[in-house]
Formats: C-alpha cells, sequence, structure tokens
C-alpha cells in the first residue's frame, strides 16, 4: 500500500512539472526586478478607485442590470427545470427519462460562457443575452437537482390521491408538489447565489452588466474605473449571499 | 335538509386553505422580479429579428459535420493539454500558496490562545488580516483575475496560471485551515502545550487526521479548475476557450462544434480520473 502512494505521489509531481514545462512557463521571470516594478505599478494604477458621483451612478446602474440578468435567469431557470425535471423524474416512462436527462446533461455541460457567445449571436449585444444564456445552462443544473428532489419525495400522497380518483395533475400537485417545493426553492436560491457571480463575467462576451464595463474600461486603460467595478462585484456578491441566506432560512427552515 | 348541510360543506372543504396565501406570494415575487424584465431588456421578439436569425442560423446550421481534419485535431490536442496543463500548474501553485496561510490561520495551531501570555492580540490581529487576504483572492472571480493578468503579462496561458493560483490559494486556504481546525485538535493542543513548534504539531498532531480530507478536497478542486481553464481563454489566457473564441468570431460552426465535444469530453474525463483519484487515496 505504501508503495501504491508514493508511485502515485511521484507520478502527481511529475504531471506537475510536466505541465510547467509544457507551458514553457518561466515564472522566475516574473520576479526580476524590472518584472516586479513593471506588475507593481501596473497595480497600483488601478488606485484609488474613481468614485466620482458620475461613474458611481453607471457603476450603480451596471448593478442593477447584473441583479437583474442573475434573478430573471434563475427565475426562468427554476420555471423550465421543474417542466424538464417531471419527464427527468420518470413520470412519464423510462424512454422519455432517459431522452429528457439527455438534455439536462448537455445544458448544463456546456460552459455559461459558452451559452452567452452563442447568445450574443442569437439575441444581439445585451444584457437579454446573458439571461438566456444563465436561465439555459442554470435550467439543466435546476432540472437535475429537482428530479433528483422528486424521486426522493415519498410517492404515497400522491398515490392515495389518485387511488380516491383525482386526477393525476391534480395528485402531483396537492400530493407530492408539497413536500418537494421546500427544496427546490431552496436550490434556486442556492443557484442565484452562484449565478451572481457568472453575471458579473458574462459581460466579456458582450452580454451586459458589470462584466461588459469592465472589459470596456480595462480595453480604454482605464484602471481606476474597473477597480470601482471590481468593488462593485464584491459588494454585489455580499448583498445577494446575504439576501439568499436569509430567504432560505425563512423560507425553507 | 341534512343532506344540502353536508354537500355544502363537502363543497367548502375542497377548496385549498392555502390557495389565498399562494397566490399573494406568487404576486409579490412577479412584482419584485418586474423591474428585472425591463433592465435586461427582456424581448424575446429580438430572438426572431431576421438579421439575428440569419446569424445565428447559418452559425448553427455548420455546426454538422464537426470538422475533424487531421490539422484541425492537431491544433486542438495541442489547447487541450494546453488546458490541463495551465489547470494543473495554477493548482501546484495554488496549494504552495494556501498551506502557509492556512496554517496561519488555523486556531488550532495558534500557541498564543493556549493560555494567558503575551501576543494574543497580535495572532489575532494576523489571524484576521490573512483571513480578509484570502476573502479577496477567492471573492473576485479567476477570469476577472485572468482578464487583469492578460494586461499585465500579456496574452498566453502565463496569465491563466496566475489566475487560477491566486482565486484557488484563496479558497484552498480557507478551506484547508477550516479541516485543519475541525479534526481531532487534541494531539496538537497538547504537543504545544509540551513545546512544540507550530510545524511540528502541525505534522504530528494534525496532518496524519487531516490528510484524507485534504486531498480529497484538492483533487475536486482541480477538477473545478479545469471546467474554469477551458473558458479562461475567452478573455485570452490561452487553452481550449482561446479557440472556442477565434472560432465563434469566425462563425466556424464546424469547429466550434468540435471544441464543444472535446468540452463535453475533457469534463466527463476529469470527473471520472478525480472519483478515480479520490477512490485510490482517500
Amino acid at each position: 500500500m505504501a508503495a501504491f502512494y508514493w508511485s502515485t505521489a511521484l507520478g502527481l509531481v511529475a504531471v506537475t512539472w510536466l505541465s510547467f514545462h509544457y507551458l514553457a512557463l518561466d515564472l522566475s521571470q516574473l520576479f526580476t526586478i524590472k518584472e516586479a516594478t513593471r506588475m507593481t505599478q501596473y497595480a497600483a494604477s488601478f488606485f484609488p478607485p474613481d468614485l466620482s458621483a458620475d461613474y458611481l451612478v453607471r457603476a450603480a446602474r451596471g448593478m442593477a442590470e447584473t441583479l437583474a440578468i442573475s434573478a430573471i435567469g434563475t427565475a426562468l431557470a427554476a420555471l423550465a427545470g421543474v417542466f424538464l425535471a417531471l419527464p427527468a423524474a420518470g413520470y412519464f416512462g423510462a424512454v422519455v427519462r432517459a431522452a429528457s436527462k439527455l438534455v439536462l446533461n448537455f445544458l448544463r455541460a456546456v460552459p455559461e460562457l459558452v451559452w452567452a457567445a452563442i447568445m450574443v449571436l442569437a439575441a444581439g449585444l445585451g444584457p437579454f443575452a446573458g439571461t438566456l444564456a444563465l436561465a439555459v445552462h442554470t435550467a439543466g443544473v435546476l432540472g437535475r437537482l429537482f428530479a433528483e428532489t422528486l424521486e426522493n419525495t415519498p410517492r404515497e400522497p400522491q398515490l392515495a390521491l389518485s387511488d380516491a380518483g383525482s386526477p393525476a395533475s391534480a395528485a402531483f400537485i396537492y400530493g407530492t408538489l408539497p413536500a418537494a417545493i421546500p427544496q427546490f426553492v431552496a436550490y434556486a436560491l442556492y443557484r442565484w447565489e452562484y449565478n451572481i457571480r457568472m453575471a458579473a463575467v458574462l459581460g466579456f462576451v458582450g452580454a451586459g452588466g458589470l462584466g461588459q464595463m469592465l472589459y470596456f474600461s480595462l480595453s480604454l486603460f482605464q484602471q481606476q474605473q474597473a477597480c470601482t467595478i471590481i468593488l462593485a462585484m464584491l459588494v454585489l456578491v455580499a448583498i445577494v449571499d446575504a439576501v439568499s441566506a436569509w430567504l432560505r432560512k425563512r423560507l425553507v427552515l | 335538509m341534512t343532506t344540502t348541510v353536508t354537500g355544502k360543506r363537502s363543497q367548502e372543504s375542497l377548496r385549498d386553505p392555502a390557495a389565498g396565501r399562494r397566490a399573494l406570494a406568487a404576486v409579490v415575487v412577479l412584482l419584485l422580479l418586474w423591474p428585472g424584465v425591463i433592465w435586461t431588456e427582456f424581448s424575446p421578439a429580438v430572438l426572431f429579428d431576421p438579421q439575428n436569425r440569419q446569424t445565428i442560423g447559418h452559425f448553427l446550421g455548420t455546426f454538422l459535420p464537426p470538422n475533424f481534419s487531421p490539422e484541425f485535431l492537431r491544433l486542438i490536442a495541442k489547447s487541450t493539454l494546453e488546458t490541463l496543463a495551465l489547470a494543473t500548474a495554477g493548482m501546484a501553485l495554488a496549494i504552495a500558496f494556501a498551506l502557509p496561510l492556512a496554517l496561519i490561520v488555523a486556531r488550532s495551531l495558534s500557541i498564543s490562545r493556549i493560555g494567558p501570555g503575551p501576543g494574543r492580540g497580535a495572532g489575532n490581529l494576523l489571524r484576521t488580516l490573512v483571513r480578509f487576504v484570502l476573502m479577496v483572492l477567492r471573492g473576485i472571480p479567476e477570469i476577472v483575475w485572468a482578464l487583469l493578468f492578460v494586461r499585465a503579462v500579456g496574452l498566453g496561458p502565463a496569465a491563466g496560471v496566475l489566475a487560477i493560483a491566486i482565486t484557488y490559494s484563496g479558497m484552498l486556504g480557507k478551506i484547508y485551515s477550516e479541516i485543519f481546525e475541525s479534526g481531532d485538535v487534541q494531539p496538537a493542543r497538547v504537543l504545544l502545550e509540551s513545546g512544540s513548534g507550530r510545524l511540528g504539531s502541525f505534522f504530528y498532531g494534525i496532518l496524519p487526521g487531516a490528510l484524507p480530507e485534504l486531498v480529497s478536497y484538492t483533487i475536486y478542486r482541480w477538477e473545478c479548475a479545469i471546467r474554469a481553464s477551458v473558458v479562461m481563454g475567452f478573455v485570452g489566457a490561452g487553452g481550449l476557450g482561446q479557440q472556442m473564441e477565434l472560432s465563434m468570431r469566425l462563425l466556424n460552426g464546424g469547429e466550434a462544434s468540435t471544441i464543444l465535444l472535446t468540452f463535453l469530453l475533457l469534463v466527463l474525463l476529469a470527473d471520472a480520473v478525480s472519483a478515480l483519484l479520490r477512490r485510490a487515496l482517500t
């Protein structure tokens, strides 16, 4: 067993060495005095952040846009996720189940940023493309989680209702859904916390929000404005984390 | 007479008692989301705008067949290796940064906390400071770091490596310190109390118990780093993402679909390797 551990450890070290070698990274170059001064100067050019009233208003608008992209994107995804979770939890037979799982996996496997680049082509530059990109990817994530929740929810209430003669839809809505909804809400809120971070960077490919402003300001060498935007991102993420945690405590427990 | 009464009662009991509250909650949520609909310029109609439809139609139309020409596949293989190397090198640097920081932050290794003595305030201050640094490092998304480093060190994988190293040292540092504090901390404390140094009590008091969790979490993060470095190239930090960005800008659907397939394979592979390593090592 010890031999196995050592060989694995040695293998990992070798892989790491190969990685540095393959990338031809010369990190020592970063630590020459000339390079270090250049980096320090670049880092210093970000301070102080641009806090002029004019730019703060624009940053606030960017925050609102990013917040909206994440909220609407997550809400759409939750809606789509419920409809995708029903077939994926096996409500319409094994074949439909396998097919919808495949769809969910595909939606989830393509990264948000790639979806955003595609949506910019489909819907033009701007926050709507970002919203759609988040919605599509998150629908894959939430659909899978929702389907798992449905599969883990006891079936007895629903069976009792349909045995007593209620139609399938009513039996689902009053038998299974009430037990699953708190979990749905918790997952959607968790995902919202993640999506606010994503929404902040989708703008790099032109999908609106703070990311687009950051990309512009860095391209125009306006580092102080870029610093304001990065601070705005941090503040927005902190706010959403707090709100989501509070909502989860209030709604779910 | 009696039948009408029971009839009426059963009619009433069939109504959902919580319907009113649920409807109210739905209306409130919709009202809260409404400004978002305006701010996101939500208009599904643009999807059917003739010009947009032509662009995306043409792009998606060229997705099939994927471009499997030998020279393009060679290019993709090179980018894939670059992505893997980028994630691995970034993780190695991140571990190198994170371990010392985690050792500073972990309360279970604090000598000044054992009892009344000098240095307690200074120790707390240092820990809070390092905690704050870790928070800032992981608070800024890796792709933002990548964008910044592309401007600082130029286009290419070096920017991606540094971005991964910075963000992940913030994450690893936090989790490592939590792992050091969450296990059985008694052995480390006994060692500290009998005069052992911090490093000694770490290696003999904490590491033996914490190692499996440490390894498992690091491998999981390596998997995340691969996913992250796949898209890092969109801002010019090398690897597959940079190829993808190029193909998408040229609206070359065949190339884009090949790269997407490679994405999927890579993520599946990383998933499998990570599961295998975690099972073998822990």
